[in-house]
């Protein structure tokens, strides 16, 4: 076990210094020259070779049609024009989320808002709706919806709050004094905000912001409602038309290159820099004509990913001629599962997340790159290639789990596992190595330093991870019909099984309960400080 | 083994037992939950206790669930058809049997990749699938054992393999869909060649990554030759046509009045019309002219798994779907197309006489991928 050397005196920044300054030599002092503990790694590596699984299946799968198979699927028909979609769709919407989700963070924490608390809350709720739902909703109240900019506003609208809670909770943690002094010395509201509080706020909202790309690219159902057709029309249409796998591998690769151009993106931005100790600031009082402009900025996500696909849910409802009984039995046991797998994926994503989140957060160097860009790529893909790529490693590695709950949770844990990596890595950022430091000269173990004080601190961190695992596992479905073992309903599977026959009026009650339920932890969500720093 | 597992679970949480793990990671879950809300973090506690002494290891504990299936009076079915129309079916099945059914249902793009996937390893002993693609997919990796003759020829030439590797079940025609606050059917084209002059401009909804639109292509090539089916796939292109990703989106789509018309299979509006009324329903059917491209029938079907070819109850049921009780069942309950003679087609639909699938095999993937090409080739795809 090597000794995590030097994480005193170079791995702590002058937090006196301007946070521009700070950025700039963060990044230079923040690990540079220090190798990280073999046992780190190791856990670590483990954790990537699990999250590189889809890769290894889509590689073989790929590979064994040939070169010459591979470059036709790529240069056949319209398949760049879909993977040019696919890529302005993500950056499109990637823009929108964040300075949509930052601007309504700032409004929530630092204006005297009425309710501020319940309108972080309705913040957190689209998280809690299907983007296919949000998609259908929308399409009974406007039918004649359809191509870019529609698919561009639904999905920012529900992917918004993996911007927006972060932001909020780095901005509770994070000083308003220099913004103040900043706009005594002649600076604007906009260049104070972003010359003071944004550097403290952006390694959060840029991990929230890699969330909402990599959501995009993997989108499948609103954008096959809106009739945009990106790569993942092209990868369904290999399966369902021409039932070539090789062909659908191929195009999921090319939707691995876009993510990796995605995920080096975020790191490249992202300059993790740890953050001094910090004064809450109150919310400033503002204006009854400003706070009623500044209404539509907080609502306009929950309208469009909540309140109208909602509304359209229930037209539809009240449409049905055929409103058959409720099932309650069946009803509770399709909650009961999708609460249980949602759990232990939460957990299952966690632990794996742990090590390439404590990895990145103090480490640089290209293994380090690496691990955790392999950690992101199951969340590029669509749920139907990481679903058969477990079939076909589960079938190779432990036939005898083969369609058991726990290569199912395997999956959502691979296919999550980025929603905690990014929170995690934050969290444990922001933990100040001197606290570690301090520790470690009063006599504790490299590891026990960082079980007592690190994780203790980094908690809440891991608690956001967990609920945005939690949440994606409830809606999820292509991976589920797949995986799951014979009979097993989630509350997911059984809105397909009535949606897919057209039968609204028993669709309803699942919609209605997977909405509600994955409500719960976007609730709780909104609730969690991203680091225990101001209790400090 | 798994299936205990969150069936068990479900009901557990429920009644908010509780037990706690001696895992540190637990200690690590509970202790964030505690910050957060106090009775929400029993709940997740419970539901953690739980699923680690159920789920974790499975081995010990699940005395009640039922063995591996045997050979002798059940068997597995993968069922790319709907639950909700299949499930009736299968009841009787059962019932009339005494063969129990363990239906995995899914979509039949997916249920069929994951038979690829599987291969001798698969758990299933039938498969049921929507379209006859994914059928011959299956049949060309050799995963299907031969069906006796008594059933592979119950169904006529045309509408079922012709390999004996998998049988017809039901038939759907392809269809125009139109929007019947505009038109009367009398005022629609008869042959699929119209819909692509100028006057449909911008009005024709498609969905050429679909199964079922591949095979009416496919089918227009062998009927009128590949120059005619690439031209008219090129006018199609050049006419700015609403592409959309399935049939059931053009189907919505007609129904609000969003396009005028559609090209799909006949049997969707049955579904939604089953749902919201006869009555309520905007969007209308045309049939095309007897012969005509426009007016195939595709296939649904199932075929038995290589692993199975020994299991006398996949046989039963498979001889089952070809039965008169069962295709009665498809024409009174889903509007499909009987393909055995002798039972009469849904009442209202032109017979299946009249829709003539010509010489060509629906599952031939050699004349799916030329398909493909022109439809590329069309900048459709």
């Amino acid at each position: 076990m090597a000794p995590e050397q030097g994480t005193t005196a170079a791995g702590v920044p002058d937090a006196r210094t301007t946070p521009a300054a700070q950025s700039r030599s963060g990044a230079v002092r923040w690990g540079a020259g220090l190798r990280p503990p073999l046992w780190l790694v190791i856990t670590a590596t483990v954790a990537a070779a699990a999250a590189a699984i889809p890769l290894v299946y889509l590689l073989v799968r790929a590979l064994e049609s040939g070169a010459a198979s591979i470059i036709e699927t790529l240069s056949r028909g319209r398949v760049l024009e879909y993977a040019a979609n696919s890529l302005g769709l993500a950056a499109a919407t990637t823009a929108t989320a964040l300075v949509l989700g930052t601007a309504v963070a700032f409004v929530l924490t630092r204006v005297r808002v009425p309710f501020a608390r319940t309108w972080l809350l309705i913040s957190a709720l689209p998280l809690a709706v299907p983007s296919y739902l949000a998609g259908y909703g929308w399409l009974v109240v406007f039918p004649s919806l359809n191509g870019f900019v529609p698919s561009w506003l639904l999905l920012t609208a529900v992917t918004v709050p993996y911007v927006t809670l972060p932001v909020a909770a780095a901005l509770r943690g994070a000083s308003g004094d220099l913004e103040g002094v900043a706009r005594t010395l002649g600076r604007g509201p906009l260049q104070a905000f972003l010359a003071a509080t944004w550097p403290s706020v952006r390694p959060a909202a840029i991990a929230g912001s890699l969330l909402v790309a990599l959501y995009a690219l993997s989108d499948f159902g609103l954008v096959a409602m809106m009739r945009f057709p990106t790569l993942t029309w092209g990868i369904n249409a290999a399966y369902s038309a021409s039932f070539d796998r090789a062909q659908a591998a191929t195009l999921a690769l090319l939707l691995v290159v876009l993510a990796l151009v995605v995920v080096v993106g975020e790191r490249t931005a992202r300059r993790q820099l740890p953050r001094a100790a910090a004064r809450a600031v109150a919310p400033r009082t503002v204006g009854r004509g400003m706070l009623i402009s500044l209404l539509p900025v907080v609502a306009v996500a929950p309208l469009v990913g909540v309140a109208v696909p909602l509304l359209g849910l229930l037209t539809r409802l009240l449409d049905a001629a055929t409103l058959r009984a409720i099932d309650v039995p069946r009803l509770l046991d399709a909650v009961g599962s999708t609460v249980g797998v949602a759990v232990a994926a939460a957990l299952l994503a966690v632990l794996l997340a742990l090590p390439i989140a404590a990895l990145a957060s103090r480490y640089r160097g290209r293994l380090v790159t690496a691990i955790e860009s392999v950690g992101y790529l199951g969340h590029a893909l669509p749920g139907i290639v990481v679903g058969l790529s477990l079939v076909f490693f589960a079938l190779a590695v432990v036939p005898a789990l083969y369609q058991s709950i726990v290569v199912l949770v395997f999956a959502y844990a691979v296919l999550f596992m980025p929603k905690a990596i990014g929170t995690m890595r934050a969290g444990l950022g922001d933990v100040p190595p001197r606290l570690v430091a301090v520790a470690r000269t009063l006599g504790l173990s490299p590891l026990q330093a960082w079980w007592r004080v690190t994780v203790p601190l980094a908690l809440p961190s891991v608690g956001i991870g967990a609920l945005l695992v939690a949440i994606a596992t409830m809606k999820e479905l292509p991976a589920t019909l797949l995986l799951r073992p014979t009979g097993v309903q989630t509350l997911a599977t059984e809105l397909w099984n009535r949606t897919v026959v057209f039968e609204f009026g028993a669709a309803a009650p699942y919609a209605a309960l997977l909405v509600l339920v994955a409500a719960v932890p976007a609730v709780i969500l909104s609730g969690v400080r991203s680091s225990a720093k101001e209790e400090l | 083994m798994g299936l205990g597992c969150a069936g068990g679970l479900g009901k557990a949480i429920l009644s908010n037992g509780s037990v706690a793990g001696p895992f540190p990671f637990l200690l690590f879950w509970s202790s964030f939950v505690m910050r957060v809300s106090a009775p929400l973090s029993l709940t997740a506690l419970a539901a953690t206790g739980l699923l680690l002494a159920g789920c974790a290891a499975p081995a010990p504990t699940e005395t009640e669930q039922p063995a591996e299936p045997t050979a002798d009076g059940a068997f597995t079915l993968y069922s790319g058809r709907d639950e909700a129309l299949v499930q009736p079916l299968i009841d009787q099945f059962e019932a009339a049997s005494g063969i129990e059914v363990e239906v995995r249902y899914g979509n039949t793009a997916e249920l069929g990749a994951l038979l690829l996937e599987e291969g001798d390893a698969t758990p299933a002993d039938v498969f049921l699938s929507q379209d006859a693609g994914a059928l011959g997919a299956l049949s060309q990796a050799g995963l299907f054992t031969t069906l006796p003759d008594d059933i592979a020829s119950a169904v006529p030439a045309g509408f079922t393999s012709t390999d004996g590797s998998w049988v017809g079940v039901t038939g759907r025609a392809r269809v125009v869909v139109y929007d019947g606050d505009e038109f009367t059917a009398d005022e629609l084209p008869d042959t699929i060649d119209a819909y692509v002059g100028d006057e449909w401009k911008g009005r024709v909804g498609v969905a050429p990554g679909n199964a079922s639109f591949q095979s009416f292509v496919t089918a227009q090539r062998v009927l009128d030759g590949e120059d005619a089916a690439a031209e008219w796939l090129a006018a199609l292109a050049a006419n700015d046509p609403q592409i959309f990703e399935g049939n059931t989106p053009i189907l919505t789509a007609v129904n609000e009045g969003v396009v005028d018309v559609g090209l799909i299979n006949h049997y969707y509006w049955y579904a939604a019309a089953a749902e919201t009324g006869v009555e309520n329903m905007r969007a209308q059917l045309k049939f095309l002219a007897a012969g005509d491209a426009g007016s195939i029938v595709n296939v649904t079907g199932a075929g038995i798994l290589s692993p199975a070819v020994d299991d006398a109850d996949a046989l039963e049921f498979v001889r089952y779907l070809v039965s008169r009780e069962a295709q009665t069942y498809f024409v009174e309950q889903t509007f499909e197309y009987p393909l055995v003679p002798g039972v009469d087609a849904p009442e209202g639909l032109p017979s299946l006489d009249s829709l003539v699938n010509p010489e060509f095999d629906l599952s031939d993937l050699d004349d799916l991928a030329t398909t493909q090409q022109l439809l590329a080739d069309a900048g459709l795809i």
